[in-house]
């Protein structure tokens, strides 16, 4: 009985496979002229790194899970650090992995700062992973990795 | 839009060696440059791209400003007091845009 039903569908093999490559060539064909993705995250992390390790940990990032307006989003950012002359941190990057540029700000601190934390508001295209990396002084690079949904139809890029 | 002077929140007196707490936010499109007008023409670039917090001379935070800053920049940061001083904050962006405001701190004397 069961059989029976599939076959009244009519969907063969080659029907199904050619849809899916369909959508596929729609997104690609939408997608890639206007936002970025995130092979662009990726390389602008080593570029940035300039052959460092990559660590996880030390940069903490407060991120809506879910927000209603992607136009301003708020972003916090924490890292730990001493912030003395011998070991600080001396910049911090964020980076959206499917906004229009994914570089969305770079902040250089001192040992003036005293803390390296800071809070700001960003604008997120679509629901998407935004990225945080830190420059120590010492050379160590940390990175952090927050997820944010936008709502449909709140997207922040104009 | 009235131009119009950017906010900056900050303790007025502080102790030696504190760390304070400075909120800032200014009135700005930061137009992409992307947007399309509903005639299909494109809304001119206007971004401001720099921010500096210096202390008496010496930088503090500096900030690069993308694409991905939203309208009315708000950026909060910590700042080290070491003396008597004032900060100044700047803003620079397209078209020689640049807006300065310097505000002093004076060191408390009831706590040493």
């Amino acid at each position: 009985m069961s059989n029976a039903k599939i076959t009244e569908r009519h969907f063969s093999r080659r029907d199904v496979l050619g849809l899916g490559g369909a959508v596929v060539m729609m997104t690609l064909m939408g997608e890639t002229p206007v936002l970025a993705s995130p092979k662009d995250v990726k390389s602008k992390l080593a570029e940035l790194a300039d052959g460092a390790y990559q660590q996880k940990g030390r940069v903490s990032i407060l991120l809506p899970t879910l927000t209603q307006d992607g136009k301003r989003t708020r972003i916090q950012v924490a890292v730990e650090s001493p912030m003395t002359e011998d070991d600080y941190v001396k910049s911090v990057h964020i980076l959206a992995e499917r906004n229009t540029e994914p570089e969305v700000a770079s902040y250089h601190f001192t040992p003036m700062s005293g803390k390296c934390e800071f809070v700001t508001r960003m604008r997120v295209a679509k629901s998407q992973t935004i990225v945080v990396a830190a420059e120590n002084s010492d050379g160590s690079f940390y990175v952090a990795k927050a997820r944010c949904k936008v709502a449909r139809g709140a997207g922040g890029c104009g | 839009m009235k131009p119009e002077a950017p906010r900056i929140d900050m303790p007025s007196t502080a102790n030696v060696g504190e760390i304070i707490m400075i909120r800032t936010k200014i009135r700005h499109i930061m137009e992409t440059g992307w947007r399309k007008t509903s005639e299909g023409a494109t809304v001119e670039r206007n971004r401001l791209t720099k921010f500096t917090c210096s202390f008496e001379g010496q930088e503090v935070v500096t900030a690069d400003l993308g694409s991905g800053v939203s309208q009315d920049p708000y950026f909060t940061f910590y700042a080290k007091v070491t003396k008597a001083g004032s900060f100044s904050f700047r803003w620079e962006g397209d078209n020689g845009q640049d807006i300065t405001e310097t505000i002093p701190v004076v060191i408390s004397e009831e706590k040493v």
